[in-house]
């Protein structure tokens, strides 16, 4: 079960919810950076949510795949075809062995993933699968796709849920279809996951130095847009934009930081942390972008627009705990509908 | 109760224990003392305990506790280990768990690049250079910027020199180095900015290694000069 890469795209690795518990040694989680995207990504396919999969990154990889397989792509707008023919996004979809699947260029957002049943597999390096490109960590020391790659398929669902369905779509398989069909009829309506919208402000929660901005640069800070550079990454997206100013010099030393923090260098252009960030920072800190809004700085392209709104922690963890809520429902909901129409075929009478 | 650290709220699942400012040997034995504690009582829900130089970061999951709780209970827990703020404010025990790890050195030729340099800054010769650099004892502060780097406390003062003014883009893997008051080690090719000194055939961290990193937070350090073929000895063992 090999999946050949023809062409790798312009940024394609592998992504699982990355690795944890390991910040003390100077190891960061990398992983998904839309994370509510992996999850629905693998649930299409009937995997655990963390099943390993491919983040594509504004133009995607074209792969051969040497055995039949059940795939979903799930994420920012793009192209899908089998065999030139083109497939929807947000469903299962079967690919016949030999054919060939393209994923084009997004109309717009930034990072989309590609999961097949199964996972894709490769030895976990500290608990994960997923490349770090900036630590060289990760199968492949962490290195994006190229052309001539071999990639594994998994043949079974990765332990980690009991509610994965069979995998009785083997029957169906092997019931005659070589043409590349639906498995499903039905597609997921992408909108509460992927807006593409660059209009609705990001949530910020207050960081320590928020407060030593001149009143003018937090005043700015939350009424002003910047704009994403094109030398932005996993590690962090670089804003340009209105000048910020702290009313008198910080001196800190390095402190531990995560994903979605919001530091300010001298060089006066903030840098919001993406998921292949440093565990630590020396910068001081304007904010943490909440939780709940990572996946749309995911999204975000160079060129785009940002605006930043304040918001509390109670208000960002009631924010993220309904995603979190609405996700559960909603992939519980994909497996069962799955299971149903799976199962359907192979059952006779008692 | 005064306690003698302060807890920030970092993230919606991310706090920062703060026992003090600055580069400071007392301050970050506290760090590495709490850490020691908290990993012993293992609180539900906590994700990474990973101290730096004046702080500890503790990440947890958000959906087992709430910051504020889990604030709580890393303060109960650590009032309970320290008999309130006495003990983490006066003596230092350092992580008790702490190793002693020596790593042998080669300061010659290239892998000592910049070692004129330093010795010309610090006024001093190469040989006090590396009697000095090999004579102390160090304090893995912390480990950042990339997998395994050590951030090393316990500099001889004559040492401090100021980070070169135009950074190298590929440092090599095993490079010593010095950064104004701080020491460290190169894991792998970096891009870097610290002045080399020397270089280890030893590999500061291997993923496919238990444990993959050769130095913890708090361990103790000391350097060993080695001759070149002593070094190559050592290189040809690991491959």
């Amino acid at each position: 079960m090999t999946i050949e890469v023809l062409k790798p795209g312009l940024l394609t690795t592998l992504q699982d919810i990355g690795r944890l518990g390991f910040a003390h040694l100077g190891v960061g989680r990398a992983g998904a950076f839309d994370e509510p995207v992996l999850c629905i990504a693998n649930a299409l396919c009937g995997n655990p949510h963390d099943a390993c999969t491919l983040e594509v990154t504004l133009l995607g990889p074209t792969l051969r795949l040497n055995a039949a397989a059940w795939v979903a792509v799930a994420g920012a707008p793009l192209p899908l075809r089998i065999d030139g023919l083109e497939q929807p996004m947000w469903a299962p979809v079967h690919v016949p062995a030999g054919a060939t699947l393209e994923l084009g260029a997004m109309r717009s957002g930034c990072r989309s993933y590609l999961a097949v049943h199964g996972g894709f597999d490769a030895t976990p390096v500290l608990g994960s699968r997923s490349m770090d490109v900036n630590a060289g960590l990760g199968p492949n020391g962490g290195r994006p796709l190229r052309a001539g790659d071999a990639l594994q398929m998994g043949s079974a669902p990765q332990p980690g849920s009991g509610s994965v369905p069979r995998t009785d779509w083997r029957i169906r398989q092997n019931a005659g279809e070589s043409e590349p069909d639906p498995i499903s009829k039905w597609r997921l309506d992408p909108r509460p996951w992927f807006r593409g919208d660059t209009n609705q402000p990001l949530r910020l929660l207050p960081g320590k130095h928020l407060d030593r901005l001149t009143p003018t640069s937090r005043n700015t800070l939350f009424s002003e847009p910047f704009v994403m550079h094109a030398n932005s990454n996993r590690v962090g997206v670089r804003l340009v934009g209105p000048a910020l100013a702290w009313m008198s010099p910080i001196e800190m030393v390095s402190e531990g930081c995560g994903p979605g923090l919001l530091q300010l260098p001298p060089s006066g252009e903030p840098i919001a942390f993406g998921p292949e960030c440093p565990v630590s920072g020396g910068y001081p800190r304007i904010g943490q972008i909440a939780a709940v809004d990572i996946p749309r700085l995911a999204q975000m392209r160079p060129g785009d627009p940002l605006r930043f709104t304040p918001c509390s922690f109670d208000d960002a963890l009631g924010a993220l705990r309904e995603r979190e809520r609405a996700l559960d429902a909603l992939t519980a909901n994909i497996a069962a509908r799955l299971a149903h129409e799976l199962h359907r075929p192979q059952r006779g009478p008692r | 109760m005064s306690v003698a650290f302060a807890i920030e709220p970092l993230a919606e699942d991310a706090l920062l224990l703060r026992f003090g400012d600055g580069i400071d040997a007392t301050i970050n034995a506290r760090v590495h003392a709490a850490a020691h504690a908290l990993r012993a009582v293992n609180l539900p829900g906590i994700i990474d305990i990973a101290p730096a130089y004046a702080t500890l970061l503790v990440r947890f999951d958000a959906f087992v506790r709430g910051g504020e709780a889990l604030s709580e209970a890393i303060t109960r827990a650590l009032c309970r280990r320290f008999r309130g703020s006495d003990e983490l404010t006066a003596a230092v025990p350092g992580n008790p768990a702490a190793q002693r790890v020596e790593i042998p050195v080669c300061y010659d030729g290239e892998f000592g690049q910049d070692l004129e340099a330093v010795a010309e800054y610090a006024r001093l010769s190469h040989g006090e250079v590396i009697a000095r650099h090999t004579a102390a004892e160090y304090t893995v502060a912390m480990l950042g910027f990339a997998p395994g780097f050590p951030y090393l406390l316990g500099l001889d003062a004559a040492l401090h020199v100021p980070r070169r003014a135009d950074p190298r883009t590929r440092v090599p893997a095993g490079s010593v180095a010095i950064g104004g008051a701080q020491t460290g080690i190169y894991p792998r090719e970096l891009p870097g900015g610290w002045n080399l000194i020397g270089r280890t055939p030893l590999a500061l961290f291997d993923p496919d290694r238990d444990p993959s990193c050769l130095l913890a937070p708090g361990d103790r350090v000391r350097f060993r000069a080695i001759d070149a073929d002593e070094f190559a000895q050592h290189a040809e063992r690991r491959a």
